[in-house]
């Protein structure tokens, strides 16, 4: 493992978290950051705890232990929507679109943490609505554009192939111009040149917007280009924390990949 | 023994004995909840279906007798005087189970894989068919149902508690309907027979495999549809002793599949998936109204057992909304 | 042919997310507006008036009321009778409270009350979801409907339990009351529908309507993407009771005259809106419409085909009636879940390509 990287300013810190199901424990004492406009992948085989950090992370699962600092602050207990308008978006494993909506409506679905017309001035429609919905349009067409989504703009997104649902499964969470943005299993199924894509897509979000992404892959090639620094988890534990190349070369990680017996 | 206490006690045997019958309805929502994770609202008109094929067949009613005659201006209505009432109840057990093929085939093998909720609006669909269907296959009056129970009050069961009163107190004794206790037995029976069946037979365990995992019992070779046609079957045979039992008491008449939507409340206390959860559900109901009308009830203007247990449902949804029995849910994403 | 979106450039965002974006469909609606508004009225009749254009209005407006809450953000309801119910009391109680309240107001008023009723009855959605909610709106249907029969002070001390609307008027013409002519009546339940089709519009389309769909198309994940579940949720039953609150006082007031509560807002009548907007077309604002129309006018068709027509028993074809209507919502669920609405529009996108049909 290598020293701690502090050359940063960490946007969330996770101190000593611990989550368990009835009696299963599926976190145990995980400490790791993740600093302001870096990319950090969490890795690690099936059941290790990776999607349960995310959904600590975004607040739908409560840990029993352990502290979440989010922009320089102690968070409490919040919900998730609250979460959410501090700052953070995130996708889902299992694609999670609003099946009825079309990708426009999607997409503006993301943005509504911004939005804030009263029921009366949504009533009214003329005004100060329709206003606030144009605005919001301009920035969502932004996001459209640079996912060269424009095509499906009005198509359901439950008519989309897979590849393209991931995509704007992306633009939603993208629309939300959050802080800190999670992905979990963006490639998960995609062919190679999907998969290309969807790198160039997270490379320019990072770049573009300068959104700190913190993502899970089980693609090892693609963690090791793109991730800046990578945390794996095993069974709940934290096993490994550091560069992509040296997490090539530690011991426990390799053992944990290859199935050594557990002693 | 006061008289009060001796009330008391008889509003909750009478309480028991009407949670029976809820339970007996509620038992084939569970049936069918289990096997195919559809909520059948139509389980009510079923027993009221069953109840007037009965006595259709009972009293030698031709069926249609009112659309044929009105298209070919005949006059038929009954075609005999009637067939023995085993033989009746045999009959109209033959087209429950045509009924229910009749819906696997029609109606759910174009639904699987829907959401529950517009599986449930389709039931919903199939218990305004069935009740038109039942209107025009026997007519829409109200008839008697004879099975040749027993009912009234019991005198024995007047005499002997009557002594239990203390000296001078002006208490006649209790009144329980015979019908009522007879009921109480035949759905215990048949409680047990369905448990005994689920247990121990094949199609039994065949039942149980697809209601804990459909993919994986298709898997090992199990027939998703026949297994929806015992169901519905078995469903159908729940209805047609629930509809005999409340027909013999009330008369067969609309209301009858009313109790349909008696038997939701008793679901959700008892979770949509356990079958002691379905009894103890609908005792809890059946008690529980019968003392809320008892005591509270004359307070506020009576009649409460129209929407008391609902709102006890409804409370109980807010503190536990597994049920009594449920599993906790443990959501994902 | 001239069913035509091609040569009709949209070149602004406001242009694109209008209401009706094809010219045609423009035009339609404006006729279909003119002729309810300024032909309709000269040439209504008694007969017009009660059995086809009052009940359509008026079940026009609980089924806008019920797909707002059921087709946009999903929560089944089977209260809709009920909180009708609570409409045409609050707006007998207002009636004959406040002699001199403005009829629209009185409507408005009673819309807002069952507005309220709704909230309350809407917060176990927070914690239950599906048929659990179901069963727990029918809590709301039962115990409302009790509430009417047995608390003398709704019903005002009457003596037959009946409530019975006091003449109105507005604008100096009577829209309540035996006395009230057709057109008025006709016109007072119009304004309303219309003027509320277009609120639910807007309504639907903007961040509101948004997060109820969201939280009917993934409840989770709406939450972790920043829908408030509580706000959704509640709008939507304020919303909905909102309409359904109209359509019940304009139903008892307009329509009705006088009404008892087991009889006028039983379950029935929610099973009767809820086939209305799975007919129509679950979350769609014309759908409301076509649902309503379609359940108001087969029993018309059905009386006029088989009762005049072949002298038919009216119970014979009562049963009918119920077969087709269950046979209908079982056939629409399975071949078309998302109603006539969508027959319409597939039909239209073939209609935009004709004569060329690749």
């Amino acid at each position: 493992m290598s020293a701690a990287i502090n050359s940063g300013e960490a946007l969330l810190s996770l101190k000593d978290i611990s989550l368990s199901f009835g009696g299963v424990n599926a976190l145990s004492g995980i400490t790791f950051d993740v600093l302001k406009g870096e990319i950090r992948a969490i890795i690690g085989p099936n059941g290790a705890g990776k999607s349960s950090m995310l959904n600590v992370i975004n607040g739908f699962y409560h840990p029993q232990q352990g502290e979440v600092w989010f922009d320089g602050a102690l968070r409490g207990s919040l919900k998730p929507y609250q979460i959410a308008r501090q700052g953070i978006a995130r996708t889902f494993q299992n694609i999670a679109l609003f099946k009825g909506m079309s990708t426009l409506d999607n997409l503006m679905t993301g943005r509504i943490t911004k939005m804030h017309s009263n029921l009366f001035w949504q009533a009214i429609w003329k005004g100060k609505a329709e206003k606030e919905e144009l605005k919001h349009r301009e920035r969502v067409e932004h996001i459209i554009d640079f996912l060269e989504i424009q095509a499906i703009r009005k198509t359901p997104v439950g008519r989309l192939p897979y590849g393209l649902q991931k995509r704007v499964e992306l633009g939603r969470a993208l629309a939300a111009e959050s802080k800190l943005l999670l992905l979990d299993e963006p490639m998960a199924g995609m062919n190679l040149e999907e998969k290309e894509d969807m790198c160039r897509f997270i490379l320019d979000v990072r770049d573009e917007f300068g959104t700190t992404i913190a993502l899970i892959e089980h693609d090892m090639g693609v963690v090791m280009d793109i991730a800046d620094r990578v945390v794996v988890l095993d069974y709940g534990k934290k096993i490994g924390d550091g560069y992509p190349d040296e997490i090539r070369n530690d011991k426990r990680v390799i053992d944990a990949y290859l199935g050594v017996a557990h002693d | 023994m006061s008289p009060e206490i001796l009330n008391t006690v008889e509003v909750v045997l009478n309480g028991l004995m009407a949670g029976v019958m809820y339970s007996l309805v509620a038992l084939g929502f569970v049936l069918i909840f289990k096997a195919s994770g559809i909520f059948n609202y139509a389980q009510g008109v079923m027993a009221l279906f069953a109840a007037l094929t009965l006595v259709g067949f009972q009293t030698g009613q031709v069926p249609f007798a009112h659309l044929i005659n009105v298209i070919f201006g005949t006059d038929y209505h009954n075609w005999s005087n009637g067939i023995n009432t085993v033989l009746a109840i045999i009959l109209t057990m033959l087209v429950m189970i045509l009924f229910a093929w009749l819906v696997e085939r029609l109606v759910l093998r174009h639904l699987v894989n829907q959401a529950p909720i517009i599986l449930f609006m389709a039931t919903i669909g199939l218990a305004f068919f069935m009740e038109g269907l039942g209107d025009l296959m026997w007519g829409a009056n109200i008839k008697v149902l004879d099975v040749g129970l027993p009912s009234g009050g019991s005198f024995w069961l007047e005499d002997v508690t009557r002594g239990w009163a203390s000296e001078g107190a002006n208490y006649y004794g209790m009144y329980i309907d015979v019908l009522d206790v007879w009921a109480a037995g035949i759905a215990i029976v048949l409680v047990i027979a369905l448990m005994m069946f689920s247990q121990y037979t094949k199609t039994g365990r065949a039942l149980r495999a697809v209601a804990d995992d459909h993919q994986a019992a298709l898997t090992v070779g199990i027939s998703l549809r026949t297994i929806w046609i015992v169901v519905w079957s078995i469903a159908g045979f729940v209805a047609l002793v629930a509809g005999i039992m409340w027909g013999a008491k009330s008369g067969i008449q609309f209301s009858l599949s009313l109790i349909a939507l008696k038997a939701l409340p008793v679901l959700i206390l008892g979770g949509f998936t356990s079958i002691p959860g379905a009894i103890i559900g609908g005792l809890i109901i059946g008690v529980g109204e019968k003392l809320f009308e008892f005591t509270i009830g004359p307070m506020i203007g009576g009649a409460t057992e129209n929407w008391f247990a609902y709102v006890l449902a409804l409370l109980f949804l807010m503190y536990r909304p597994q049920g009594l029995f449920g599993e906790r849910i443990i959501e994902r994403v | 042919m001239f069913y035509r979106e091609s040569g009709d450039f949209k070149s602004s965002y406001a242009a694109d997310q209008q209401t009706f974006p094809i010219r045609f469909d423009r035009i339609a609606v404006g006729v279909v507006l003119v002729f309810a508004f300024l032909v309709v009225p000269f040439v209504i009749d008694d007969y017009w008036e009660k059995s086809i254009l009052l009940p359509f209005l008026v079940w026009a407006m609980a089924a806008l009321g019920l797909n707002i809450l059921t087709g946009y953000c999903g929560q089944v309801s089977l209260g809709t009778g009920g909180f009708m119910a609570v409409g045409a009391y609050a707006a007998y109680k207002l009636t004959t409270g406040f002699p001199e309240l403005n009829m629209f107001l009185v409507i408005l008023l009673s819309g807002g009350v069952t507005a309220f009723v709704g909230i309350v009855f809407g917060l176990p959605s927070l914690r239950i979801k599906g048929f659990y909610l179901a069963v727990a709106t029918l809590a709301a249907q039962f115990f409302l409907v009790w509430l009417f029969n047995k608390v003398p002070w709704f019903y005002n001390y009457s003596a037959s339990g009946m409530i019975t609307v006091p003449e109105r008027s507005v604008f100096g013409i009577a829209v309540t009351g035996s006395g009230a002519p057709s057109w008025a009546t006709y016109l007072f339940c119009l304004v309303f529908v219309v003027v509320f089709a277009m609120i639910a519009r807007n309504l639907t389309r903007g961040r509101l309507g948004r997060s109820w769909m969201a939280i009917r198309d993934m409840d989770i994940a709406a939450e972790i993407i920043g829908v408030p579940p509580l706000q959704a949720k509640l709008s939507a039953f304020a919303v909905s009771s909102f309409y359904i609150g109209i359509a019940g006082a304009l139903f008892f007031t307009v329509y009705l005259g006088a009404a008892e509560p087991t009889e006028a807002f039983g379950i029935d009548k929610s099973f009767l809106v809820l086939f209305m907007i799975i007919i129509g077309g679950l979350g769609s604002i014309f759908g409301s419409f076509v649902g309503a129309a379609f359940m108001t006018l087969l029993p018309v068709l059905f009386k006029n085909i088989m009762v005049a027509g072949f002298g038919w028993p009216t119970d014979l074809v009562q049963h009918i009636i119920f077969m087709l209507v269950g046979g209908l919502i079982m056939f629409f669920l399975i071949v078309e879940p998302n109603g006539l609405a969508q027959l319409w529009r597939v039909a239209k996108e073939k209609l935009r390509l004709w004569p060329f049909p690749h």
